[in-house]
């Protein structure tokens, strides 16, 4: 059997390609994030790689406190993604005081701490 | 088979607790250790299987065993986090029904007040949320607080009661850190670290350590003091990373409760006392609703204006909880500790009338690990 990557890696690679993908279980349908092996519903190891719609709805937020000369305050949220995943993120593109549970946000790649890509969202509909 | 009230806490001791200048965290252990001992009256060289869990150590369990000069039967080192205690004593009633060990010491030390000022963690952040920088663990509570706030209205003031009536405790406990008052305005009115918790939502960081002796029932009554029974004991783990934590309202308190609850035969309304691991504020509120003192989302009203606090309708948190009383980087133990004082009668001022039951609760990682212990005096056997 060829010697393939895991899906941490394989996930890690598409990201910086700018690609953003989840996993969907073939044997039960349920979408799975993070990237695993098998699938947390029913064990399955067939796992493929999709496409999410990049729709989701803030699940919870916080904002982190910092003052100005230290990088200033940000947010950290946790986002219910359309396919019923959830996952940790940013809200960009808007005042963090106007980000709150409920809230609809669409996905796209950004930066992360590391300056490496990661997942961010803004808000539907809201100014580019 | 149950192991309802087959083995007894026979010594309890805590150790350098506020500031212990100098002192690494095995040696403030092993000074709790020897506390523990010499209440129970049980000799270092009885001790056969022992249990720690340090957050700097990996191999914490083997350093206590050196340390102490031991060989014993088991070294017990699981690692859940802040929980970890109260799992220690399930395993500890484990090995002692099953006469795999006669004498079980548990112990826990830690210097991060004065070795660091902080949080001293071999942790770092999960891979899929480091991009973001969440403050570890505060953020990933602030999240489960900004959720019960949003789905059950939950008020800032309700979070704020809880470190009210954890410093009104701690104003009757001598040995607590931080005995000024606090009221709910001090409370909202201090730094915002990440929101909607406070500073003074936070747990602090303190030095501390504390130690048990278990034995079995038939033998606990041939020590000093009076033996505290461990009656059931339950755990829950629904996570690791807060990402991925199911419903951030709902904890594994719900399981190891219900599990606790029933092994003991007990219910909520029959503890007279209980000792809940408050991180932050917004624990106490989950875990009582989860334990089933209250109803889901009614938390915030059954803590709101003195509602745990002394004179209210639950006491919780009787020695000023880590909130104010001593919060060393893990804080399972301590509940176990001001437990078994009250169950013996020993908590002075803030001793509870005719305390017969209680439930002290450990939480582990960011509402990962749930471990819920129910402890009984002999009139409750
Ligand atoms: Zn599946």
């Amino acid at each position: 059997m060829e010697k393939e990557p895991g899906p941490d890696a394989v996930f890690a690679a598409k990201l910086a390609e700018g690609v953003f993908e989840i996993q969907k279980c073939g044997s039960c349908g349920t979408h799975v994030f993070h990237p695993r092996v098998i699938c947390p519903a029913c064990g399955s190891a067939n796992l493929e790689w999709v496409t999410p719609s990049g729709k989701a709805t803030v699940y919870a937020r916080t904002v982190v406190r910092r003052k100005p000369e230290r990088g200033g305050d940000y947010n950290v949220v946790l986002v219910d993604l359309e396919e019923g995943v959830r996952m940790m993120s940013r809200v960009d593109g808007v005042a963090h005081d106007e980000i709150a549970a409920g809230l609809k946000v669409i996905a796209s790649i950004g930066e992360g701490a590391d300056g490496q890509s990661a997942v961010v969202f803004r808000p539907e509909g809201g100014a580019g | 088979m149950s192991l309802r009230g087959k083995a007894a806490i026979v010594g309890a001791a805590l150790a350098g607790c506020g500031e212990a200048h100098g002192k690494s965290a095995m040696e403030i252990t092993v000074e709790a250790v020897q506390g523990a001992l010499a209440d129970a009256g049980v000799s270092l060289c009885d001790v056969d299987a022992i249990a720690t869990c340090q957050p700097l150590d990996m191999l914490s369990g083997l350093t206590l065993a050196q340390e102490l000069g031991l060989n014993p039967r088991f070294a017990m080192n699981n690692r859940m986090g802040g929980s970890s205690f109260l799992s220690h004593t399930l395993w500890a009633a484990t090995l002692l029904e099953l006469r795999l060990a006669d004498t079980v010491l548990i112990a826990y030390g830690s210097n991060q007040r004065t070795a660091s000022g902080k949080l001293m963690t071999a942790l770092g952040l999960p891979t899929y949320e480091a991009p973001y920088r969440p403050m570890f663990p505060l953020s990933s509570y602030a999240l489960a607080a900004d959720r019960h706030m949003t789905q059950f209205g939950t008020t800032r003031e309700q979070l704020a009661d809880v470190a009210v009536a954890a410093r009104a405790w701690a104003q009757k406990n001598p040995e607590a850190f931080v005995r000024n008052p606090l009221t709910r305005e001090d409370v909202i009115a201090s730094r915002r670290v990440s929101d909607p918790l406070r500073l003074r939502d936070c747990c602090l960081v303190t030095d501390g350590g504390g130690a048990l002796v278990m034995r079995r029932a038939e033998t606990a009554k041939d020590h000093p003091r009076p033996p505290v029974y461990l009656l059931g004991g339950g755990e829950g783990t629904t996570h690791r990373d807060i990402s991925e934590m199911p419903d951030l309202t709902v904890t594994g308190a719900v399981q190891s409760g219900a599990a606790a609850m029933e092994m003991a035969g007990v219910r909520p309304s029959d503890i007279d006392v209980v000792e809940l691991y408050d991180a932050f504020t917004i624990n106490v509120i989950l875990f009582l609703e989860d334990l089933g003192f209250c109803r889901k989302g009614e938390g915030g009203a059954f803590v709101e204006s003195g509602g745990i606090a002394p004179g209210g309708h639950l006491p919780v948190n009787t020695n000023g909880g880590g909130l104010s009383c001593v919060h060393p980087g893990m804080y399972g133990i301590f509940t176990l500790v001001e437990a078994v004082r009250q169950l013996r009668g020993e908590a002075g001022d803030r001793q509870i009338d005719s305390a017969e039951l209680a439930l002290a609760h450990g939480n582990g990682g960011v509402l990962s690990s749930q471990v819920t212990n129910i402890l009984g005096t002999e009139a409750t056997l």
